[in-house]
């Protein structure tokens, strides 16, 4: 084959025509149906049974679709929902709830205070299968008046209404689903929320269509496809092509430089995720003075900066800034000296290093494992050399659930709704399975805590827990998560602090 | 000896083949850390849930009855019911499959055209500085793994040049008339050249990145026959006779060479659709790949178990079909 000049000429003209292609721009987008990539799979409609029902990250598309009893601002407080009112009566022994009235299913049909009674008794009921079962059992007998619904209180739990705006605490259609059955419901699932679904392909995208009938606020856009891009650097690409208009949890470094281009904009804001050491009292971690070496050791700021691009909150406890019981006095502050001081009192130095194990995920969450290592890093600068083990965090759970984690145990902890007991309480109370620190001096001041009807009480108890647990150093909390979402400019994306990305709460800019 | 006998025997040893592998990946996804239940814990649940949950979804027995429970319902074709899609296994996975064959027979063809143009045009240039440039590109094409040419065509096609769809099997504006799950052959019977042309702008990146080390395999092996065919007496002769380059390749060479091929790409076909797994996640493409690696990442130990089997199934029935055809084409294995 001989390439001429002629040819040449004509090769260099095709490729230059090639390259200025009309690439994506952004600014020209009028955007009648809003695309959003979403991280996740949507496994199950049904968001009350079965794991999809307590994954963190699912919970905003199905918020979308059903309405929770309690509704959420995007700052964690609770606002009326379905139920409009709620409380104790004097002696805690009853609860009472007032519900909307006006409400309609997607189907049309009306909402009742029955959906109401039949969703929470259904939650309840051990066989159904709702994971948090052990939350809704504690109230029973309703009985219904009008749009007013009491009940009584099996066992008193503080946090009940809380739930309410969490995990598995959505209305379904009582009529619609004894109708069709679970796998009718699979098929075509109605609630009363914000949209409608109008067309679902499995592993493929999500359809929603805005429901006219909504109670709340009506949404910006009619039409919404979340399509389940749960590959991170094909969701930057569908971003960076303008196949999406919304995409969340990319590497922070391919967020700066995105939210840069022109058309293109991003919002990272705190989320109620944080990361987290899980300390088992076994081995060398028996000893306070290795603790409290291991937690003055780590400069949380720098692994911030330096790793997460500075996308991320030091904390010092299990509740971030925007949990009910945070307490900015309560303190560990970053102090190698005293670190080699307290593993000398012990008998560690540099040259008799402390030795354990410590696990993580690769990849589970950003930049957990090199996280670990620049942990690690710092260790061995006060006389502490662990080894790192990694895991899959299918293992971390069963490891977790039998108590058998190592010494040490990276990890990230989700508390949609603030509260300590689903922060501290749950993480460090001995016999929850999700708990390793099994002291009994930590068991005794948490049990009280429980069952504590006097909020201001309560929450005062769980803040000297909290600190009790960072002077023991019986966990090492590291940060918030900054969760960074990238949309176009012609989108307008408030973003919540639980983590949840909702369309509803996107508008044209 | 008549061909029936042999059949029988394959398909016996089929059945069990098909019955180890669901012994090994039943014993195997057990073994290995990570239960179900353990990831549906609620924060504070019991030692009474945990048993709850562990007899609600049968982990409460031993592996053996867990099995024995299993094998029999498979048997009376009752695959199980998804812990995390809440669906049967069986409709699941064979809702699932087309997408994939189709997403492979796409592939395939591209694999084999790009194979087939390497190895004619490396011919037909043999000896000049253009069959060195064929070689690397080959050379260069079988050493990226398919992911690596995913992300690049992804790169250069859906965000430099966005010529083509990044993720997904179909545009969800559009409004879908099909009966069955083969989407493409569906759309192409019903003369829905729209909906055609969607679904291969959808399948065309993942197909061309599977399709891109096997076109070099083809093109490399088909090179290699060609090049001793033309080296043989009656292509020497048909030179002769006056035959043009292209003729004596083409219509003289090929078909003798082609034979290696053909057996290579029946076989590297069942590793097509084991590669589609990555493949399918990388674009978003909803088969059967894509749901194996949720099944695995939720310990969905049902449909692991499904999508195992079904693997296995395609990949002895294909062994089955190109044996069988060998022993149709040539008596002389029929009789070996």
């Amino acid at each position: 084959m001989n390439i001429s000049r002629r040819n040449l000429l004509k090769i260099s003209t095709a490729a230059a025509a090639l390259v200025s292609l009309p690439t994506t721009v952004f600014s020209q987008i009028t955007i009648d149906e809003l695309v959003i990539a979403y991280n996740v799979n949507l496994p199950s409609w049904d968001p009350t049974v079965g794991p999809s029902a307590v994954n963190p990250t699912i919970q905003g598309i199905y918020q979308s679709v059903f309405d929770l009893f309690i509704a959420q601002n995007p700052d964690l407080s609770f606002k009326p929902g379905l139920i409009t009112d709620w409380g104790w009566n004097d002696d805690n022994s009853k609860i009472h709830m007032t519900v909307r009235e006006g409400v309609v299913w997607h189907d049309g049909s009306p909402f009742t205070a029955e959906d109401v009674v039949w969703s929470l008794e259904r939650a309840g009921n051990p066989e159904t299968g709702n994971p948090i079962q052990f939350i809704w059992g504690k109230i029973g007998n309703y009985s219904i008046d009008g749009n007013k619904i009491t009940a009584d209180v099996l066992q008193f739990e503080p946090t009940i209404f809380k739930w309410m705006s969490f995990l598995t605490g959505y209305i379904l259609p009582k009529a619609y689903y004894e109708q069709v059955g679970a796998e009718g419901f699979e098929a075509a699932p109605i609630g009363t929320g914000p949209y409608k679904v109008d067309k679902f392909e499995r592993n493929a995208y999500v359809r929603l269509k805005a429901n006219p009938d909504y109670w709340g606020e009506k949404p910006d856009f009619e039409t919404v496809t979340i399509k389940f891009v749960t590959d991170a650097s094909s969701r930057v690409a569908e971003i960076a092509s303008g196949n999406s208009h919304v995409t969340l949890e990319m590497p922070y470094e391919e967020y700066d430089r995105l939210k840069e281009k022109s058309g293109l904009a991003g919002i990272a804001k705190p989320i109620s995720d944080i990361g987290m050491i899980f300390l088992n009292d076994i081995e060398v971690m028996k000893d306070p003075n290795v603790r409290m070496a291991a937690a003055h050791a780590i400069n949380k700021q720098l692994i911030i900066d330096r790793l997460l691009s500075g996308y991320g909150v030091a904390i010092d406890t299990l509740q971030t800034p925007d949990y009910t019981a945070y307490d900015s006095s309560i303190t560990v502050p970053y102090d190698p000296e005293k670190s080699k001081a307290l593993l000398a009192a012990s008998g560690y130095s540099l040259d008799n290093p402390v030795k354990f194990k410590i696990q993580s995920t690769r990849g589970f969450k950003p930049k957990d494992y090199e996280m670990v290592q620049a942990i690690v890093g710092l260790w061995r600068k006060v006389g502490i050399e662990a080894e790192i083990e990694v895991y899959e965090i299918a293992k971390h759970y069963e490891l977790r659930a039998a108590d058998q984690l190592a010494p040490a145990a990276f990890y990230n902890w989700g508390n949609a709704i603030g509260d300590p007991t689903t922060s501290t309480g749950f993480s460090m109370f001995g016999p929850s399975p999700h708990s390793v620190w099994d002291g009994q001096d930590l068991i005794d001041k948490i049990l009280p805590l429980w069952g504590e009807a006097d909020e201001s009480k309560r929450i005062a108890g769980w803040k000297e827990v909290d600190r009790f647990v960072a002077q023991e150093a019986l966990v090492i909390p590291l940060l918030q998560y900054v969760q960074p979402v990238l949309h176009v400019a012609g989108v307008k994306v408030t973003p919540h602090a639980s983590g949840a990305l909702l369309p509803q709460l996107m508008y044209r800019a | 000896m008549s061909l029936f006998p042999t059949i029988f025997l394959r398909l016996l040893t089929t059945l069990i083949t098909l019955f180890g592998v669901a012994v090994i990946i039943f014993v195997i996804i057990r073994v290995v850390p990570g239960n179900p239940i353990a990831m549906m814990l609620p924060p504070g649940a019991t030692d009474a849930d945990i048993q709850r949950l562990q007899a609600l979804y049968g982990f409460d027995k031993s592996i053996l009855e867990q099995f024995l429970i299993w094998i029999s319902d498979v048997v009376r074709g009752d695959f199980g019911t998804s812990i995390s899609l809440r669906q049967p296994v069986l409709n699941l996975v064979l809702e699932r499959l087309p997408a994939t064959l189709e997403l492979s027979i796409i592939a395939l063809i591209l694999a084999v055209a790009i194979g087939l143009t390497l190895a004619i045009t490396g011919t037909r240039l043999r000896g000049s500085r253009f069959e060195s440039l064929i070689d690397m590109t080959n050379g260069i094409a079988l050493s990226l793994p398919d992911f690596l040419w995913a992300l690049l065509l992804i790169l250069l096609f859906g965000v430099l040049w966005p010529l083509f769809h990044i993720s997904g099997r179909i545009s969800p504006a559009l409004d879908l008339p099909f009966t069955s799950q083969f989407y493409l052959f569906e759309s192409l019977l019903r003369l829905r050249l729209d909906l055609s042309l969607d679904l291969l702008s959808h399948m065309f990146m993942p197909a061309l990145a599977m399709a891109i080390p096997l076109a070099a395999i083809i093109g490399q092996l088909l090179k290699q026959s060609l090049k001793e065919t033309m080296h043989l007496d009656y292509v020497t002769l048909s030179r002769t006779k006056g035959y043009s380059e292209n003729h004596v390749i083409i219509r003289e060479a090929l078909p003798n060479a082609i034979l290696p091929t053909l057996t290579l790409i029946g076989v590297q076909f069942t590793f097509l659709i084991g590669g589609t797994v990555i493949i399918e996640r990388l674009f978003s493409y909803e088969g059967l790949g894509n749901m194996a690696i949720d099944a695995v990442i939720n310990r969905d130990l049902p449909l692991i178990q499904g999508i195992v089997i079904l693997f296995a199934l395609i990949f002895t029935l294909v062994n089955l079909i190109v044996d069988m055809s060998y022993a149709l084409l040539n008596p002389r294995l029929r009789h070996a």
